[in-house]
């Protein structure tokens, strides 16, 4: 069984509020930023350890980001995974998610064989939950998405797609690629030993020059949408605070919401 | 668009094509080469053919935009009854096509809905393109994938608008990855660039710290998810002027790739977060899990449903369906009560459209407060039982 998993680096959660827009230039200064591995995609490496130590193969992880995506590459082999490759290229800087996910095709095609592609369900800075079925539709592969719980046969995959307010089973044949949830498993702590080892580790980088890419496909040119602005969202109005002892409060709580008919 | 032939008269079936490709997009049936849906035209077979049995014709750069008329909405249903996405999509949609000074169409996918589509023309929209086929029953990202672009190709609309849902989110960049045209994920804005025609989507980034406004100035249609309840809802105008067409289409075996086994409705407390008019929500402040019994018995008595901050959901305290924010639920209920939640602004994105906020945190600097109708700056555990009591005597009463 041989798994790839697709991952990103991202701003870590707790900084997120910290990037600044450079209002001359009018993009997003991320200096000074903490990174760590988009949280999902954590929970894909996970996933994939964990069918490996079942069902043995290996794990590949994939990224494609500028040259200090090594280090989340890096977290992955501490981890567990096996092998590591970056795509890096200034010529794909700009990449949307259609340009990203075609790249991220190319990789996988040069890697070659694989029975199963694992992403997280979305990153936590983009938020656009696209480069997973757009990578599936590159490749051909049947896909499926928000998947909470897997099970694997020989040459099948049942999964656990959760919907809003409900889930479905659904089945499909190798190869296939999924997208998880966090609620599929709690990624482990990589070990000491890990950390020793996957810091030794050579991480394969492709160039532009390493894959069979359709120029017009990658960066900037292979990118339909065009961010034109970016703005804080406006800082909304501050309501009353209600003060007096507690019971005077929920007094006036609730003859507020009286008046309002809410209660 | 680009298009690429099989000249069945040079074809031996020679195979050399599929070694070539890179996207397995190629199969043989019957000794002569196939090309299948996920063809993106990068010649790599042309020059592998010994026989100069495949033709390539390339779209030219600019494609010619103005060919492309229309605005479509995707109209949701799940089993086989509309989801309520599909009337906030009916409203911007409207909107956007009045803008444009073009018709408004409705994309209804399903098994044995003439009846819903009937119903939808109370609603100013000018046609509903209705497929009807046994595979469509039930969402499934291959056929439906396959009827979209179907008609997309046909009929060539300029703005295509789909929910940000799980099925709207599994279909729209599957679609527009086969297109190869541009997709903007969960807006909660949208307008019309006059002159270019161009759709300006606008949609909070970087867990809502930040909003970008995005085009795709050259790529027609321009495809869009539009994130739940921020979008106002339509209502039945009355004035049905709007037409249903059928579109009988054909599905191979190899759209159907995914099979679904068993659809399962989770229990009833998950299923009203949504739609629930008044919604308690817990977060750091509670201290513990346990104490997510102070939230729930608070919502019980107001007839509300149950909310989280994403802090503690990572914790695990409760199941990530009761989050509230950026990457869980937008919600806009009548009344937001927050307890024990400082309100980052990933928090805020999914539930600042509330009629009501009332916030509940010992911290005076939360910047929950900001967006708070009534703040009150008190320690939750010794506010909430007081508040239970008095509305539990209200009831008595």
């Amino acid at each position: 069984m041989h798994i790839i998993v697709c991952i990103k680096q991202v701003p870590d959660t707790e900084e997120l509020s910290k990037v600044r827009i450079n209002s001359r230039t009018n993009t997003l200064v991320r200096e000074g930023i903490k990174s760590i591995i988009n949280p999902f995609d954590e929970n894909a490496i996970e996933e994939a350890l964990r069918i490996k130590e079942r069902h043995g193969g290996k794990v590949t992880v994939l990224s494609m980001g500028p040259p200090q995506a090594e280090e989340a590459l890096r977290r992955a082999l501490a981890m567990g995974a096996d092998k590591a490759i970056l795509l890096s290229d200034r010529s794909f800087a700009g990449s949307d998610t259609l340009a990203t996910s075609y790249t991220l095709a190319m990789g996988i095609r040069k890697i070659g064989e694989f029975d199963l592609v694992l992403l997280g369900k979305q990153a936590i800075d983009g938020d656009t939950a696209q480069v997973g079925p757009g990578l599936a539709e590159w490749l051909n592969l049947p896909q499926i998405t928000y998947v909470r719980r897997i099970e694997l046969s020989s040459s099948k995959i049942k999964a656990e797609r959760s919907l809003e307010d409900s889930f479905e089973i659904v089945e499909t044949n190798l190869p296939a690629l999924l997208t998880v949830t966090k609620e599929i498993n709690t990624p482990r702590y990589p070990s000491l030993r890990g950390l020793l080892k996957a810091k030794k580790e050579k991480i394969t980088v492709w160039t532009s020059k390493d894959l069979a890419l359709d120029k017009e496909r990658i960066g900037l040119d292979g990118s339909p949408t065009q961010v034109v602005k970016i703005f804080t969202p406006e800082s909304p109005k501050r309501g009353k605070i209600l003060t007096g002892e507690i019971p005077e409060i929920a007094d006036k709580l609730i003859s507020e919401m009286k008046k309002r008919k809410i209660i | 668009m680009a298009e690429i032939k099989i000249l069945a008269e040079k074809c031996t079936g020679c195979k050399k094509c599929i070694s070539a490709c890179p996207f397995s997009a190629i199969t043989v049936e019957d000794k002569k080469a196939r090309i299948l849906s996920n063809c993106t035209f990068c010649g790599a077979c042309v020059s592998a053919c010994p026989f100069g049995a495949i033709l390539l014709e390339r779209e030219a750069r600019e494609a010619d935009l103005s060919s492309y008329r229309g605005v479509w909405i995707f109209a949701e249903q799940r089993n086989g009854e509309i989801m309520p996405i599909t009337y906030e999509l009916l409203e911007i949609g409207r909107k956007l096509a009045d803008a444009l000074g073009v018709e408004l169409s409705a994309l209804l996918f399903g098994n044995g809905l003439r009846k819903k589509a009937e119903v939808m023309l109370n609603y100013e929209l000018d046609k509903i393109y209705l497929v009807e086929h046994p595979l469509l029953a039930y969402y499934r990202t291959g056929p439906y994938t396959r009827a979209m672009v179907d008609l997309i190709r046909q009929k060539r609309p300029e703005v295509i608008l789909m929910g940000a849902t799980s099925t709207g989110r599994d279909l729209a960049p599957r679609v527009a990855t086969r297109l190869k045209t541009g997709l903007t994920a969960d807006c909660t804005g949208l307008e019309i660039e006059k002159g270019t025609r161009n759709l300006i989507q606008t949609r909070p980034a970087l867990g809502g710290n930040i909003m970008a406004s995005i085009i795709s100035p050259r790529h027609r249609p321009q495809m869009a998810t539009v994130r739940p309840r921020v979008m106002k809802k339509a209502r039945p105008s009355g004035n049905r002027r709007g037409e249903i067409i059928e579109v009988k289409l054909d599905f191979t075996q190899e759209d159907k790739m995914v099979e679904v086994v068993k659809f399962i409705k989770e229990e009833r407390e998950i299923e009203d977060l949504q739609e629930a008019e008044i919604i308690v929500s817990g977060g750091r402040g509670l201290g513990k899990a346990e104490n997510f019994s102070l939230i729930r018995k608070l919502a019980r008595l107001l007839g509300g449903a149950v909310g989280a901050s994403r802090a503690v959901v990572d914790a695990g305290w409760i199941p990530s369906y009761h989050q509230v924010g950026q990457t869980g639920k937008t919600v806009q209920p009548k009344l937001y009560i927050a307890c024990g939640i400082s309100g980052a602004i990933q928090h805020q994105v999914g539930m600042r459209n509330s009629e009501i906020i009332v916030a509940i945190n010992k911290d005076p600097n939360a910047p929950i407060f900001d967006i708070a109708t009534y703040g009150i700056v008190q320690d939750l555990h010794k506010f909430l039982p007081v508040l239970i009591e008095k509305l539990e005597d209200e009831k008595r009463r």
